[in-house]
């Protein structure tokens, strides 16, 4: 559990802190690191997803004395890092369909516990749509029957990789290639799509969390509390997508924030299928900050009504998730 | 050691004397034998650490497999029909990617409608994914087919399709041969992956290829399977040796000296052809036949060589290509091409429809006097047809056929209402 | 391992993809002005010497302390901080604490015994007049740089105003003599009781090849008030130098009326509380919010019972009365006379109404000009209009503050180092300010700042004993470790770990970052989330 320093000038909010103890420290902070996802890939400028994965990947390398393998779905991740006939991975890495990545991960971690290498660990990941729409059947049979997985679920919201359409990650309100902003109700329908972190949790799987590229803190104990379960496991990390959001590069981070800050991104972690802690949110904002600098929300910034809605679920998961407490009170 | 066995429970334990290190599968009719089997000897400790994984779908089994292959185990599954259809995103993906999985087929028709019965509906569909499909007419051939193929597959790094047909064989008790552990150690190395997932060893599998290369990685599947036609004979040849049992003949003529008139077709249904060849030989007919083992790669050559003493030639097949006809006979004409020799399609079987012996006489004896339509749908009930496409004519109403023909045979009326 | 053609690929191959060609705009590492570092009229290095303190590297924080400044124990009492005025902190909570710190170092190295040491010997001579804060920096200065340098100091002790105007209570002598004592130790010679009239001759006849003369202002300015019997009047400045000089304390009496509005002022009227006044009143023209002295001494004066008579003039003295008139303001601000009075009783009027400069024997010197009040003009060089002879502190226009005298010591030293060796100095190119709107607030934590203790009241209506107490090392290091590192990388590692393309390089503990232009594809991630201001995005070279 992220334990906040409280003061030592930055505490945990920066990736390092030449102040803090190294062991208080990010991967992300050492020079050791393994960047798992190294340079040279063939991301958007300001890609969260890349970004993501790289925080997790190695995470999960120290975690697991970089003896691990990482199967993963099609998606931008996938296409940008392994064009021929370069790769960007540099951990043992496979790509075999859009919809299957569970499932091959499963299979890989029979594979291991029949060859007697149960020590290897098995990491699965894909992007929302290869998660939570196509693959969401494996992903679930992975669960249901507990295989010694972690899987990550990198939800930029939309299938970036086919040029932006709509996933049942979609926000209301977003403008995607096939939820245009055109008609009476521009953008995606509101009360439509599905929450995995929750799906997961009826499982009742060991380990479910959800994080966010803005905390790599409490990003990478997730990780690192994940991989110290066996079992099935599951994180699902919010990674904004420039492109798709029609927003700044350079701004990925703060995006990934507000959606925290404003708690339309409830950050939370579950085990055995009950919430065990939330992440507390610094200092409210209003859904507007949050949805401004979107192009694909531009038209929301106009209706009231929608506005008001996306507030509505912003203070519901600030309600659910009893996000306002403060850290002592954690 | 000889047993009176059901085909599935046969090839059940055929494919565990393969030592495979991970099953997964997905109950479909007629396969369901064969993996419950499998996971009740998995289970028993019968295969040592073997991982039976019983997954939500035919698309998750051979999932499973591939990344179970991807982690270096041998892996295998079985499906047939609408599982094959399901799985066959990754039936590509499996061979794409070169993983030596074995897959028994137990060949079962393509709905809608649905039908559990047999014919080759599924393994055709899968027939260019880049899988080696091997045939066997019996259910001792089955057996021996799973033996020869784990070695091929691991051998060539391509998968293997073991096809045999539902219920005909799958559900068949016959007497059957079943290896020792011994004969099969002493056939069948231990896998050693070409490639793997290792963490000691890193590599990035299933990378995106452009128009650059993806060519040539096709061509190079391509190749393997041409490869696989100098492997196979000499893996059947090795079976020989090791087992005393001539089994994998990619090509199999029966009775073809003198033949004027050869039937050629694949899996179970050679038996009842040799029987009417056979009869027909006792009334001196000029006839004999040919079973195809493997029907990928397409022994083009060996066919052709088979087949080159015939004046005609008389495909039997359980599928059909709509609006096309026969597949099996589309590729022996290719084999065949440059040579005068006409090539006659039957299409038998679909469904489950059986193949009577006299049925096949009276078709053979029709094309040796050259009066055969082409294709020839064996015992076409040509009555009900006729009605349904007269009353077609006069409704222009769309609609599930079959439900229409059960309407007009009166068989569902009642309930459909 | 026998890879397959093209679908199986080698781990780590993308290296060969030089990502950087997508750029348009590339960040880059600079460091921007703090705004303490601004403010500074010491020119300190304040971000710089925080960072060392934030690591509990006292002594590396105070070797960078002294390059600009050689009394922190001082200016950590006594200067007025406008860093803190001015410091983004103060935008989140409250400003940093600088000034605490900065005593807090100045003490360590007092205690510690911390030294520097001079270059090699020059074998150029400077003459300093005056061992006041402006020529005691000076002297500092010139003398690391291995000039020989001898201070000629008037009265009978080195400090001037530090010691005898700002009283003990704010600046324990003990302080002020460790730290003069540590100058004098370098090599300096202070020739005490020599006050210099001729400076032609320093330098014609005596060998020296440059005088800086910072003779500070110490005449008490005067005011005419009409008087038929005048009782005790002083000035404040003489009030305050006989307090130091340890003669019997000058007998003032039981009411004390201070006449005027800056922090002489104050100071005089909590002096004259210490030497036993019942009452020390203070006559100031105009209102609070007008009035020169700070507001944190009016507090502490206050709080020891001083009393003011705000928008108030003495009209006339009668003996031991005194005829107040009370004044009003009008619309620009000006007090203006009421015609209303009152009487006060008092038995001494302290004069606190400013000083001026002692600077008639300048007037020998060819080209020296002069401002009101005898302030000597100075160039951009800070020498005046004779060659060689370079002036600073109070005696030149400027604010008249302990640290302005010990940044004009250190100007000073670093023209007539270059003018010695016949050539100019130009200072460095100033850097962009690093004003809050390069603050990445988020990433702070919260954290109000520390309070100084303060001596009992009791004692501080009794006794010299100072007022304002330090911090321990665990809150100097707190108040140390809220400042934000304005425009200067902290190594947060956060460019570094935001990185979508692990284009930054860390380089190591404290040899920071850099980019790896191959792979940069110009995102600009790192400089939006860089805390504190240090990377710019700048367009991509053609
Ligand atoms: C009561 C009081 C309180 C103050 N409090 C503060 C404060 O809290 N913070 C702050 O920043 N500032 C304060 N100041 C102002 C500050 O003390 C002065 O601005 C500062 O000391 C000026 O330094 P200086 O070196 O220019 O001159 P000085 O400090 O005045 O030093 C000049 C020196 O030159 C010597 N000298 C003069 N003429 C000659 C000569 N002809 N030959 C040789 N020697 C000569 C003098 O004896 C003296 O020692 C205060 C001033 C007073 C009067
Ligand atoms: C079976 C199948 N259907 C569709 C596709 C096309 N496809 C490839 S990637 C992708 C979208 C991926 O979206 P997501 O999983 O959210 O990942 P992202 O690209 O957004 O990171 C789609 C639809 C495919 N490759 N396979
Ligand atoms: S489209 Fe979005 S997810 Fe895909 S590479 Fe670009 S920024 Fe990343
Ligand atoms: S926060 Fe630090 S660097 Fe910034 S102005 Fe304040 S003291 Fe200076
Ligand atoms: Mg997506």
């Amino acid at each position: 559990m992220t334990q906040r320093v409280r003061f030592y000038q930055t505490g945990t909010f920066t990736i390092g802190n030449r102040l803090l103890d190294p062991e208080k420290r990010t991967v992300q902070a050492t020079q050791e690191r393994s960047n798992s996802l190294t340079s040279g890939h063939r991301a958007c400028q300001g890609c969260g997803e890349a970004l993501g994965a790289r925080y997790a990947v190695d995470a999960a390398m120290r975690a697991c004395g970089d003896n691990l393998v990482c199967v993963n779905a099609t998606g931008c991740l996938e296409v940008f890092s392994t064009p021929y006939p370069e790769s960007s991975w540099q951990v043992p890495w496979i790509h075999s369909l859009f919809g299957n990545a569970p499932a091959v991960a499963s299979g890989v971690a029979a594979a291991l516990r029949a060859r007697g290498k149960s020590a290897t660990r098995v990491i699965a990941q894909g992007g929302d749509g290869g998660t939570v729409d196509i693959g969401f059947g494996c992903l679930s049979g992975m669960f249901e029957r507990n295989d010694d997985v972690l899987y990550i679920c990198y939800d930029n919201e939309a299938y970036m990789n086919t040029g932006v359409q709509r996933s049942s990650r979609t926000p209301p309100g977003a403008r995607t290639a096939t939820t245009q902003a055109v008609g009476e109700h521009p953008g995606n329908s509101f009360n439509q799509g599905k929450n995995p972190a929750l799906i997961a949790m009826a499982h009742e799987i060991p380990y479910v969390a959800t994080a966010s590229v803005a905390d790599l803190h409490d990003l990478e104990d997730k990780i690192t509390r994940a991989m110290s379960i066996s079992g099935a496991r599951y994180v699902h990390i919010h990674v904004p997508c420039p492109l798709g959001w029609g927003a700044q590069p350079c701004e990925t981070i703060k995006l990934a924030r507000l959606a925290v800050e404003t708690g339309l991104f409830p950050l939370y972690e579950a085990v055995d299928g009950e919430i065990v802690k939330a992440t507390p949110i610094r200092s409210q904002r209003p859904v507007a900050e949050y949805l401004g600098p979107q192009r694909r929300l531009a038209h929301v910034m106009k209706d009231e009504e929608a506005l008001a809605a996306i507030q509505a679920m912003a203070d519901r998961n600030i309600r659910r998730f009893n996000l306002l407490k403060t850290d002592a009170e954690a | 050691m000889l047993k009176q066995i059901e085909g599935s429970r046969a090839v059940a334990e055929a494919v565990a004397l393969a030592r495979p290190q991970v099953i997964s599968a997905y109950p479909i009719t007629p396969q369901t034998h064969i993996v419950e089997d499998l996971s009740a000897i998995v289970k028993r400790g019968g295969l040592g650490a073997c991982e039976f994984v019983n997954v939500e779908s035919e698309f998750a089994a051979l999932s499973c497999v591939i990344g179970a292959s991807a982690a270096g185990a041998r892996a295998y599954t079985a499906t047939a029909s609408q599982g094959l259809l399901f799985m066959a995103e990754a039936v590509y993906n499996a061979s794409g990617m070169g993983f030596p999985i074995v897959m028994t087929v137990g060949n079962r028709a393509i709905g809608a409608p649905i039908n559990i019965w047999n014919d080759h509906s599924d393994s055709m569909s899968m027939a260019d994914s880049g899988w080696i499909q091997l045939h066997a007419e019996t259910n001792q051939e089955a057996v021996d087919l799973h033996i020869i193929a784990f070695r091929l597959a691991e051998q060539l790094s391509v998968p293997v399709m073991v096809c045999m047909d539902g219920f005909i064989l799958t559900h068949a008790y016959e007497r059957v041969d079943i290896h020792t552990q011994a004969q099969v150690d002493a056939y069948l190395p231990p896998f050693e992956p070409v490639q793997m997932l290792d963490p000691d060893e890193p590599v990035t599998m299933g990378a995106m290829v452009g128009p650059e290369a993806f060519m040539e990685v096709r061509y190079l599947s391509h190749h393997k399977q041409l490869q696989a036609l100098e492997v196979i004979p000499q893996l059947v040849d090795e079976f020989r040796a090791q087992f005393g049992r001539s089994s994998g003949a990619m090509v199999a003529p029966y009775r073809t000296d003198n033949a004027q008139t050869v039937v050629v077709a694949l899996g179970s249904v050679n038996g009842t052809i040799k029987d009417v060849v056979d009869d027909m030989r006792a009334q001196g007919a000029c006839i004999g036949s040919v079973k195809i083992g493997a029907f990928r790669p397409f022994p083009l050559a060996q066919i052709r060589e088979a087949l080159a003493g015939a004046s005609r030639v008389i495909v039997v097949e359980k599928d059909l290509a709509l609006g096309l006809g026969g597949i099996v006979a589309s590729n022996v004409r290719m084999a065949l091409r440059g040579l005068p020799t006409p090539v006659y399609t039957i299409i038998a079987g679909l469904g489950g429809r059986p193949i009577p012996k006299a049925s096949l006489h009276k078709a053979f004896d029709g094309a040796m006097r050259d009066e055969i339509e082409d294709p020839l749908f064996l015992d076409l009930d040509h009555k009900v047809i006729d009605r349904e496409l007269a009353r077609m004519k006069e409704k222009r109403r769309s609609g599930p056929i079959a439900e229409n023909i059960l309407r007009e045979m009166g068989l569902v009326g009642h309930k459909l209402g | 391992m026998d890879k397959p053609f093209a679908i199986t690929l080698d781990i780590g191959t993308s290296l060969a993809n030089h990502t950087g060609s997508w750029r348009t705009q590339r960040p880059v590492y600079i460091h921007r002005l703090p705004p303490c570092n601004d403010a500074c009229p010491a020119g300190e290095n304040v971000q710089g010497w925080l960072q060392r303190a934030e690591e509990g590297d006292y002594e590396g924080a105070w070797r960078v302390l002294v390059r600009d400044n050689p009394m922190p124990g001082v200016h950590g009492r006594v200067c007025y901080h406008p860093c803190e005025n001015a410091c983004n902190r103060g935008q989140i909570d409250t400003t940093v604490g600088i000034h605490a710190v900065e005593r807090f170092l100045g003490d360590e190295a007092l205690k510690k015994g911390w030294v520097t040491e001079p270059a090699p010997e020059t074998g150029k001579r400077i003459a300093i007049i005056g061992a006041g804060p402006s020529g005691l920096s000076a002297a500092w200065h010139l003398r690391l740089m291995g000039h020989e340098v001898v201070i000629f100091e008037a009265g009978p002790m080195a400090g001037g105003m530090m010691r005898f105007g700002i009283p003990k209570y704010r600046l324990p002598r003990d302080i002020l003599d460790g730290e003069i004592k540590r100058i004098t130790g370098l090599g300096v010679d202070i020739r005490l009781n020599e006050k210099i009239e001729n400076i032609e001759k320093l330098l014609k006849s005596d060998g020296y090849n440059a005088v800086f003369v910072a003779i500070g202002a110490h005449l008490a300015r005067r005011t005419e008030i009409p008087a038929r019997d005048a009782g005790r009047i002083l000035d404040a400045v003489s009030v305050l130098e006989d307090v130091e000089a340890g003669a019997p304390p000058p007998l003032l009496g039981r009411r004390v009326i201070v006449y005027g509005g800056g922090n002489t002022a104050l100071d005089t009227a909590r002096t004259a509380k210490r030497l036993g006044a019942k009452e020390a009143l203070i006559v100031y023209r105009r209102n609070r919010e007008q009035m020169p002295a700070h507001e944190f001494e009016m507090e502490e004066a206050l709080e020891e019972g001083v009393m003011v008579k705000w928008l108030s003039t003495i009209k006339e003295i009668d003996h031991d009365t005194f005829k107040i008139e009370k004044m009003q303001l009008d619309e620009k601000g000006w007090p203006q006379p009421t015609g209303e009075f009152e009487e006060i009783e008092a038995d001494t009027l302290i004069l606190a109404l400013g000083q001026v400069t002692d600077s008639g024997f300048l007037q020998k010197l060819d080209g020296v000009e002069f401002d009101r009040n005898g302030v000597v003009k100075v160039d951009e060089r800070m020498m005046t209009g004779y060659r060689g002879v370079f002036a600073g502190g109070d005696m030149v226009p400027a604010e008249r503050t302990v640290t302005n005298a010990t940044g004009h010591g250190k100007q000073a030293a670093r023209h007539i180092n270059a003018y010695v060796n016949g050539e100019t100095w130009q200072p460095g190119e100033r850097h962009e300010l690093a004003g809050f709107e390069y603050i990445n607030k988020w990433y702070y934590t919260d954290a109000p700042h520390s309070v100084q203790g303060v001596l009992d009241m009791a004692r501080r209506q009794s006794s010299f004993h100072e007022v304002v107490q330090g911090l321990d090392e665990t809150n100097a290091l707190y108040e140390a470790r809220r400042c934000l590192s304005c425009g200067n990388c902290f190594e947060c590692d956060n460019c570094y770990g935001m990185c979508p393309d692990n284009a930054v390089k860390k380089l190591g503990p404290s040899k920071g970052f850099a980019f790896d232009y191959d792979f940069c594809k110009g995102c600009g991630l790192c400089a939006t989330e860089c805390p504190c201001g240090a990377i710019r995005m700048e367009p991509e070279p053609e």
